[in-house]
């Protein structure tokens, strides 16, 4: 490996020829501050436009001040990058940031998460010198996110997500100078546009910019009317990144407190939606094996390989982007919405309660959930199965908003019968898990013999793309896994050439699953964070006593009293949807 | 922004180029260029077989064509007006010319005529100093342009024979 020989802040360091100074800073443990640059490490992301100059230091010999993120090493460089002219320099810089953004900290939906506002605490900016006009343009508010340029900076990392990681293409800078912004085409709305609301904008957004739709005040005031009876159901990726919010160490599993604070809420029955995820195991998995065995007898007709459909900024992307793909996907519903349409029929009849006084609150990772919620094939009678889907973040808007003292709150259970998972509907909640979780039920149920071990170390990790091959009693089944919508959209062109040989393809929209979902807490760009809320999932899985979807005792009563068996004509109503072409017209 | 749907044939002009330029996005440039030259403007649907042929999002195609002044969205004119706002010009009066156009036009600069004869545009420079102000209606050079001049300008275009202040210049 070649390696040169620099100096640092007088200190003399050996690093690796053709990294950036902010990279030969870091590995001798100099923090240079930075704005728009931001690098997730396993998942090969990174945003370095080099435009907020907030990284610059000063290099012996250069006239001019560099910026770090993106100025290669040089043998020999002397680097300093606390000096004087760089403070003034970096504070000058965040003043004229500054000067064109809104001065309304104190009831901005980022505060305290905000980059932007922790650098000019850093940088100490006590005073804004510079006087100038301010932008104003108009607000943008979807079904999910919601856009306020006036507070961007123009880092491009939502750009950068949109654009390269995503490959959804909807937001890029427009216009120029004074006047620029980041935009869909022809400064349409996001719900006019092709989004998919992943919500990866939101999660790298460094400032105000670009937001969830807050939905807790809905909640609140649903908690508060007496004649609801308000449930809650919490998504797998949730209890191990709300601790976050509490100051407690990544990848601290909180699942008994998240119960405990939802019931000290006020929510009259708090359910899980990993039961819900054991459900889908069930549907999926069932229709998974439907069309593998038509397809081992020689039926030309059935369409492989099936791809998973728990995702519903997924489901979006595939429904503008590859419509001629849309009976591919599995035809079942999420968990969220398994949850809602069951929890609305079978739970609201067991319990007497009318359909118009239940309420379903979804505690969820994702921002593109309360677009799901809010389509129509979801509601009956204009009343939606899901009513409002809140983040992860949100919930812990909610819990300090009540006052509870989250960390001193005891474990407790969830409440039966939705309420009762395994350890196969826990790891949906990262990428690799709805797969691992069908596998586990598919080849009990196909080759009706117990699995000889339950871990698929072969489909978890952190690779964008991943393969496998499984064993099903002499069949080689063919598994492809793809997280990020950029890495989906590979998979889905080779299915289009037909070059593709999978017989099952998992996809999750967001980098890591939905553990990096874009309602989670900010990772601020630490990729460590992501892993150790994966880790925290495989934990909670382990630690189950049933580990297998078909295994859950509430799962086979539900069948027993109300559905049927998988695949019924009851299930298919309640269970199961369908995918519309969008490629012209609106988004709805 | 009114929706127009393109004529099969217009589509095809807008596929050639692209394909001319071997349907790479690194001359998205280069297609709007010449896809403006034949054309005349580059309206939201034009940008979106542009997006299509060249596998680039309609935002980022978008993103260019408002980063660049030269690339319009507005349909040009019959007969297109510049006013030239470089140094030479501006101190000899183009901005008075540019007014008195924009009187009698009763168009802002970028937009065009009701009935589509005329657009008005400034550009910077068309290297003829020595008449400034200049103005080009087409591809027609008026050179040390007075306002006075204007309303005789915009009267022979739109009686259809222009002609007699261009050979003044």
């Amino acid at each position: 490996m070649d390696t040169i020989l620099l100096t640092i802040d007088n200190k003399p360091v050996v690093v690796k020829k053709g990294i950036t100074i902010l990279e030969a800073a870091s590995s001798t443990g100099v923090h240079i501050p930075t704005l728009c640059h931001m690098k997730l490490d396993d998942l090969n992301i990174e945003n370095r436009p080099g435009g907020c100059r907030i990284c610059v230091v000063e290099v012996e010999g250069r006239r001019n001040l560099a910026p770090a993120c993106c100025t290669e090493v040089a043998d020999g460089m002397v680097i300093n990058s606390h000096s004087i002219r760089v403070i003034n320099a970096r504070q000058t810089v965040l003043e004229l940031i500054l000067s064109d953004h809104p001065a309304d900290c104190l009831i901005c939906a980022k505060s305290g998460k905000c980059d932007l506002q922790d650098m000019a605490h850093h940088l100490g900016i006590r005073e804004i010198h510079y006087k100038g006009e301010q932008s104003t343009y108009r607000e943008d508010t979807s079904p999910a996110i919601i856009r306020d340029v006036d507070k961007c900076i123009m880092c491009r990392r939502c750009e950068m997500m949109c654009n390269e990681v995503q490959t959804v293409g909807v937001l890029s800078a427009i216009n120029r100078g004074f006047n620029a912004v980041v935009s869909p085409a022809f400064e349409m709305n996001l719900d006019h546009s092709v989004c998919t609301y992943c919500g990866q904008c939101v999660a790298v957004c460094p400032t105000g910019a670009l937001t969830e739709v807050d939905q807790t005040a809905h909640v609140v005031r649903a908690l508060s009317d007496s004649s609801k009876t308000v449930i809650v159901q919490t998504a797998p990726a949730v209890r191990a990144a709300l601790g976050e919010e509490f100051d407690m160490d990544p990848g601290t599993l909180v699942t008994g407190k998240l119960a405990a604070a939802l019931r000290r809420l006020g929510f009259d029955y708090v359910f899980d939606t990993d039961f819900a995820a054991d459900l889908t195991i069930m549907e999926e998995g069932t229709e998974m094996l439907n069309r593998l065995s038509r397809f081992l007898e020689g039926d030309k007709s059935v369409k492989l390989p099936i791809l998973t459909s728990c995702c519903p900024a997924w489901v979006k992307f595939f429904e503008h982007q590859f419509p001629q793909l849309k009976d591919i996907p599995s035809t079942a519903r999420s968990p969220q919405q398994m949850f809602g349409s069951i929890a609305k029929t079978y739970f609201a009849e067991k319990m007497g309660i009318k359909r118009e006084d239940l309420v379903v609150v979804s505690i969820m990772p994702c921002v593109a959930k309360k677009y799901e919620c809010g389509r129509d094939e979801f509601k009956v009678n204009d009343n939606p199965d899901v009513d409002y889907a809140i983040t992860t973040r949100e919930l812990a808007g909610l819990i300090k908003l009540a006052n509870i003292n989250f960390s001193r709150l005891p474990n407790e259970e969830f409440d039966l019968p939705l309420g009762e998972s395994t350890g196969a509907g826990v790891i949906f909640g990262t990428t690799g898990g709805v797969i691992e979780a069908a596998v586990r039920t598919a080849y009990e149920l196909y080759t009706k013999k117990p699995l000889p071990k339950l871990d698929f170390n072969e489909l978890r990790g952190m690779d964008g793309i991943r393969q496998a091959t499984i064993d099903f009693g002499g069949f080689p089944l063919k598994i492809g896994i793809a997280h990020g919508l950029g890495n989906a959209r590979k998979l889905l062109a080779k299915i289009e050439s037909g070059e593709s040989e999978f017989h099952a393809i998992e996809i999750m929209s967001c980098p890591g699953g939905c553990i990096g979902g874009g309602g989670q807490p900010y990772h601020h760009g630490n990729a460590e964070i992501l892993k150790k809320r994966q880790m925290a999932i495989y934990q909670e899985d382990s630690n189950k006593k049933i580990r297998k979807s078909h295994e859950n005792p509430y799962i086979i009563q539900l069948y027993e009293e109300f559905l049927g068996k998988p695949m019924s004509e009851k299930a298919h109503h309640l269970l199961h949807t369908q995918y519309f072409d969008r490629t012209s017209g609106s988004s709805h | 922004m009114p929706k127009i749907k393109l004529a099969e044939n217009t589509i095809q002009i807008i596929k050639d180029v692209c394909a001319e330029f071997n349907n790479s996005e690194g001359e998205l440039i280069n297609v709007l260029h010449k896809v403006q030259h034949k054309l005349g403007y580059l309206p939201a649907e034009v940008q979106e077989v542009i997006a299509k042929e060249l596998n680039a999002s309609v935002a980022k195609v978008y993103g260019v064509v408002t980063f660049y002044s030269f690339f319009t969205m507005i349909p040009k004119g019959e007969f297109p007006i510049s006013i030239c706002m470089g140094t030479a010009c501006y101190v000899r009066g183009a901005e008075q010319v540019l007014s008195e156009f924009k009187r009698q036009l009763k168009v802002e600069v970028g937009e065009s005529t009701n009935d589509g004869k005329f657009s008005l545009n400034c550009l910077r420079c068309v290297g003829a100093c020595g008449l400034a102000p200049v103005v080009m209606v087409g591809e027609k050079v008026f050179g040390r342009v007075a306002p006075t001049q204007v309303k005789q300008i915009i009267a022979e275009y739109r009686e259809g024979c222009p002609s007699e202040v261009a050979k003044s210049a």
